[in-house]
């Protein structure tokens, strides 16, 4: 079975996982309370759509 | 290669699936709108459809295709008497996917299922606006598509509903999710 020959510097681990981070959400603000939300959802804090209360806050899980 | 296969399975058996869809189906007709996961609302709404099309000509043969979907009577009866006449100058489109986000434990993708025209029952503070809970389709419509005039027209309906409406908050502080009152908030 092929083995590997070397073991990896630190530093050479390390630069590969240099690009290993999680990005950050791209958030839209809601026009009800100004709050960021996910785009094309609904809000989580006021529970507006599109200019409506579809939902009561408390029902958003 | 999984080309031209249209449909998810859900990680359900056919029977299981088919199971599924039968019940969110009448919780559907009866209640008119379901909260879900995206994929099952997804899945639930061309079905949905082609239900409430057939809804819009009450025939032997009709009624039969729709039973084939939907056994509870009174759900066929909704179907044909109310959603069938309700959706009768709409050429499709019955229903909307409102997106609501990640759920809390496994980060599913939650949507609302609901009739186009479903006026939400919210209960909380009593609102300083009420709007009427039922209005004719095409009414509904309009009123979404600004604010302002989602705000300008249950003044109308508001007066009579709010004395109804305003005892009902109170007793029903704790239901579960779906159950709601009637009253409904609008733009503040
Ligand atoms: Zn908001």
């Amino acid at each position: 079975m092929p083995n590997p020959k070397r073991r990896h510097s630190k530093a050479r681990t390390r630069s590969r996982r240099a690009h290993d981070f999680l990005k950050q959400k791209s958030m839209s603000v809601c026009p009800q309370c100004h709050e960021p939300k996910m785009p094309h959802r609904v809000c989580p804090k006021c529970g507006y759509y599109k200019g409506r209360e579809v939902i009561a806050v408390k029902d958003i899980l | 290669m999984r080309h031209g296969m249209a449909n998810r399975k859900l990680g359900r058996t056919s029977a299981h699936r088919a199971a599924l869809f039968r019940n969110q189906l009448a919780s559907l007709i009866d209640k008119e709108r379901i909260i879900t996961t995206l994929p099952k609302a997804k899945e639930l709404r061309p079905q949905i459809e082609r239900l409430v099309t057939l809804g819009k000509n009450d025939s032997l043969h009709n009624r039969r295709q729709a039973e084939r979907v939907v056994g509870e009577d009174t759900l066929i009866a909704k179907l044909f008497t109310t959603l069938g006449p309700r959706f009768n100058e709409r050429p499709g489109g019955y229903t909307r996917i409102i997106k609501l986000g990640a759920r809390r434990g496994d980060a599913a993708e939650m949507a609302i299922l609901e009739f186009v025209g479903y006026e939400p029952k919210i209960e909380e503070a009593p609102a300083e606006e009420k709007g009427g809970g039922k209005k004719a389709a095409p009414k509904k419509e309009a009123a979404e598509e600004t604010e302002a005039a989602a705000e300008a027209k249950p003044k109308k309906k508001a007066a009579p509903k709010k004395a109804a409406s305003a005892k009902k908050p109170a007793k029903a502080a704790a239901p579960k999710k779906k159950a709601r009152t009637p009253g409904t908030k609008r733009g503040q």
